[in-house]
């Protein structure tokens, strides 16, 4: 029972020599007992209570990261890894401005800061990348993280540190920014560690190259592996027809607006996947059921805006670019805002902690912002084993061997898990008998997982080249190799261009191709290749002026190939309409689009709804809720009551319209877009989906509508009794702490509009993660702001304090340093780096 | 005067002690101090309470004034102690003193029982 330290305690007290042996031993033995226990007891981890006495110790715990209001981040430090000297210019809002004389010491800085003022953030989101958030929190992780081990996760990354490790230079840089990162960790005194550390009574862990590239394949996990629903979809064709599929799924919306304006000729492809021959009968008409389903299926909002004008449509004169990633928004946020300068470059903008650069900013001569693909670039394929053990499967007639991976989960306070994962010549077998993911009885059929993340290549070296690009010719060169997660390159430059390039490595399929599991006994359903690079989607200075993309399909039905994923339509409706009808555009004009509202949806649903709605068939209280929808201005403002009522009433129409027809199996199923439920409405009042399969008698669509509205209002008259109608009460905005159940580290309650849909993106804990307006003037003007701060301390003034900025759409001025500013006032601290000889 | 004098020497070796050793070692402090100035059991107690008491609880509170109450706020609402600054810093007393009470009371029977 005695740990050893205890023991140490007992012993201190015991080395006082006994004279007599008439003595009060007892009480003595006893309070011993007592206080050792005690000291124990506070000294022990108790479930998920921390150990409380080191908690509470005001010399070790808590209290020691209660950062002083007037903290003084001045510093000197000299440090073997560095080549030369170098300063970091803090400004008031502990934004980093690192001046160094190369590039190796500019990113061994980089991992400092990153470390110095996120370590928990850094250490957390790796390991849960990497399959090892068990080690944090225990047996209840497991199942995530045995998902992720059979995602291939930490294979991706291996890939992509021999991909990284080929080439010299970005060696060199990842090996400086990791060398940073550890340069901090073994400075660190244990009353310094971050809090979350405190709580959790665990270590921080040395940093990798590997750590550095699971960072970046965790954002190609949360672009890219949640844009297909291949599971979902097989079990869609097993009852639905393939005419229906085409009408409940289409590809092109009917009322897209894509990135490259309707209308654009696209040249003869360069590749033309064939169709198998067996095609129809083993795959596109094949009726069968998948039970697996992922755990943690990134949320499909993880979407963005970005749009750029031109010259020809601003007030200067000069192009103005703006940028909003809607990601799950956290404490620390998942930005870093930096300013990075050597003598050959100088880049300002917003780096993703664990990584080396600036993923989205600008420098002096361009400025550039990244949205989403949303394309499918991962694929089933279904995998006969041999036998239990999966050493060999069937491929092309013979049986060939799978390459085995023993993966060993550590569990915080219980027993190591072993998972085994065969890898065949499609990538991982992600499910099989032993793993189903979210289906915990599933029989077990064994998908094998075919995603381009898996794919040796460097992402960050694009990010390097952005940093120093000059013209729209760097910035197109600095985009060709990148691969995993697609992403909309929007960009602007000085000298007047604009221009977007979708850019990611995408595969060519035959039509309907990869959209449901395919059969992987052969090579023939097997991708064929993929899209030339200069043939992915892009356009370079548009006569109209401007550009925009926001997660919609990028092309209209022009485009050669068949690239299927999970567009988000009604943003870009919305930007695109603004950006047409305004002329002489500035800076404040576009402040006003990111903080935008209107419901582009909700303009058409608003019809469809009151023309169906039997208003007889209402009570007082629901003609109440009625006559505020009407009224509504279709704004989904923080005080509006509309906005609450269409989107209750909205999301049980929906519920009423498919939840019969898609819970006939039990199974997960693809609900339609609320983009496809809309315009299925608009083009047919005779819906014959409406009526519900499971009652004798036939609904029609005023039956339905009405019926959804009643039930929606009963939910309504509960929170209009919790005060909860308007709009920013009812979805009650949080930006959580990245461990969620530490409810006070969070912000909730948030005076925020806006909902996935719609610009200003807001949802319940989701949203635009940085917003950045750059109007490429000279010098340049830009503008941003992140609901978070600099710091990643709960204890620091830096932690939260740009989220009310944030809320009401307000920016800071982004300073762009330059060389001449070293005493410029707005200069608050000052970090001296020095090599250590 | 005994009594003072304890208070003070274990609030300051426990300070000294927290600068380089585990937080647990002020039950070292708090026993050696006891053993030393030799009290009754129940004086010594006090004593060893109120020393450490004293010591985390006034660390605590300076903390959180220079802090503004930025961290303590949101730790209270999460252990759950209702937000309040106030009894976090009185938690935190409460916890190290206990310690050291016990400890001081340790102490002194071994004094006495050295006798």
């Amino acid at each position: 029972m005695l740990t050893d330290e205890n023991r140490k305690i007992l012993v201190t007290f015991l080395i006082f020599p006994h004279h007599s042996p008439s003595m009060r031993i007892v009480p003595f033995t006893v309070s011993a007992i007592i206080t050792t226990g005690l000291v124990f007891a506070l000294n022990k981890q108790w479930g998920s209570v921390s150990p409380m006495g080191k908690f509470l110790s005001p010399q070790h715990g808590l209290w020691q990261n209660a950062e002083p209001e007037d903290q003084s981040f001045d510093a000197e430090l000299s440090f073997s890894g560095l080549k030369g000297r170098a300063e970091v210019y803090f400004d008031d809002r502990l934004v980093p401005h690192v001046f160094a004389e190369n590039d190796e010491d500019l990113y061994f800085i980089q991992g400092y800061l990153h470390a110095k003022f996120r370590l928990f953030q850094l250490d957390l989101q790796t390991k849960a990348a990497a399959g090892r958030a068990s080690e944090m929190a225990g047996k209840k992780a497991v199942q995530y993280d045995r998902e992720q081990r059979r995602l291939g996760m930490v294979y991706a990354a291996e890939n992509a540190v021999k991909e990284i490790e080929k080439d010299p230079v970005s060696k060199a840089i990842f090996d400086a920014y990791t060398s940073g990162v550890n340069a901090y960790i073994s400075s660190l005194k244990e009353p310094d560690i971050p809090i979350e550390y405190k709580l959790l009574n665990i270590k921080p862990e040395r940093w990798s190259n590997l750590r550095t590239a699971l960072l970046l394949k965790m954002m190609a996990k949360n672009l890219s592996s949640g844009t297909e629903s291949d599971l979902a979809n097989t079990n869609a064709k097993s009852i639905f027809m393939p005419d229906e599929l085409r009408i409940l799924y289409p590809q092109v919306p009917d009322s897209l607006v894509p990135i490259v304006p309707k209308g654009t000729v696209f040249n003869k492809p360069g590749i033309v996947p064939v169709k198998p021959v067996l095609a129809d009968s083993l795959y596109l008409t094949k009726k069968d059921m998948v039970t697996a389903g992922e755990i943690s299926k990134p949320d499909v909002n993880n979407g963005s805006n970005n749009w750029v004008v031109a010259g020809s449509k601003t007030q200067s004169g000069a192009p103005i670019l703006c940028n909003d990633p809607h990601l799950e928004l956290s404490l620390p946020s998942i930005w870093y805002e930096i300013q990075l300068v050597t003598p050959n470059s100088n880049a300002y903008g917003v780096s993703l902690p664990g990584s080396p650069f600036i993923i989205i900013g600008f420098n002096d001569s361009i400025a550039w912002g990244v949205t989403n693909s949303q394309r499918d670039v991962k694929d089933y394929y279904e995998i006969k084993f041999k036998d239990k053990s999966k050493a060999e499967y069937w491929f092309n007639g013979k049986w060939e061997k799978t390459i085995r991976k023993e993966e060993t989960i550590k569990v915080k306070g219980g027993k190591d898990v072993i998972d085994t994962v065969a890898y065949t010549i499609f990538g991982p077998v992600m499910y099989d008998e032993s793993f189903q993911g979210a289906d915990s009885i599933g029989k077990g059929r064994n998908l094998a997982v075919r995603w381009t993340a898996h794919d040796p290549s460097n992402e960050g070296y694009t990010f390097y080249k952005l940093n120093r690009a000059k013209n729209y010719d760097d910035y197109a060169e600095a985009l060709k190799t990148f691969t995993c997660p697609g992403q909309n390159f929007v960009f602007a430059s000085k000298s007047g261009d604009i221009a977007i390039w979708q850019q990611g490595k995408f595969p060519a399929r035959w039509d309907r191709q990869g959209l449901y599991v395919m059969p992987g006994e052969d090579s023939s359903f097997m991708w064929q290749g993929f899209i030339p690079q200069q043939e992915n989607p892009h356009i370079k200075n548009p006569e109209r002026g401007f550009l925009q993309s926001a997660n919609q399909r990028p092309v209209d039905s022009a485009y050669p190939y068949f690239i299927p994923g999970s567009y988000i339509t009604p943003r870009g409706i919305t930007i695109d309409n603004k950006l047409a009808a305004m002329t002489g555009i500035t800076v404040k004009d576009m402040m006003t689009l990111h903080g935008n509202y209107f419901n582009t949806l909700a303009e058409d649903a608003k019809g469809i709804l009151l023309k169906y709605i039997r208003e007889n068939e209402l009570s007082d209280k629901e003609k109440e809720y009625l006559q505020i929808f009407r009224n509504w201005d279709l704004m989904a403002s923080p005080d509006s009551k509309g906005q609450t009522i269409y989107q209750c009433w909205w999301d049980s129409l929906e519920a009423e319209i498919w939840k019969d027809e898609l819970s006939r199996a039990k199974l997960p199923f693809p609900w339609p877009e609320e983009q496809t439920t809309m315009e299925i409405l608009k083009r047919d009042s005779v819906l014959h989906y409406a009526d519900n399969i499971n009652t004798p008698q036939v609904e029609n669509l005023p039956d339905v509508v009405t019926a959804a509205f009643k039930k929606a209002a009963t939910g309504l008259a509960q929170k209009e009794t919790e005060g909860k109608l308007e709009w920013a009460k009812f979805k009650n905005s949080t930006v959580y702490h990245l461990i969620k159940d530490l409810k006070g580290f969070a912000r909730s309650g948030l005076q925020v509009g806006g909902n996935g849909n719609i610009i200003n993106a807001v949802t319940h804990s989701h949203g635009p993660s940085w917003r950045m307006i750059v109007h490429l003037t000279t010098p340049t003007e830009a503008y941003g702001v992140f609901p978070g701060g600099q710091s990643g301390n709960p204890g620091s003034r830096f932690y939260d304090h740009d989220i009310d900025t944030w809320v009401e759409v307000r920016y800071n001025k982004l300073w762009f340093m330059r060389e001449g500013d070293r005493t410029d006032k707005n200069i608050k601290w000052v970090m001296k780096f020095s090599s250590k000889s | 005067m005994k009594f003072i004098t304890a208070i003070i020497l274990t609030a300051l070796l426990s300070f000294i002690s927290g600068l380089f050793l585990p937080w647990w070692c002020l039950a070292i402090a708090a026993g050696a101090v006891a053993a030393v100035i030799h009290q009754k059991a129940g004086k010594a107690f006090l004593a060893g309470l109120l020393g450490v008491f004293l010591l985390w609880a006034g660390l605590a509170w300076w903390m959180d004034m220079k802090n503004n109450s930025v961290i303590s706020h949101k730790v209270a609402s999460i252990l759950p102690l209702g937000g309040s600054s106030w009894a976090l810093i009185l938690v935190t007393g409460l916890v190290g003193g206990l310690v050291g009470g016990f400890a001081a009371i340790t102490g002194s029977f071994l004094r006495s029982s050295a006798k």
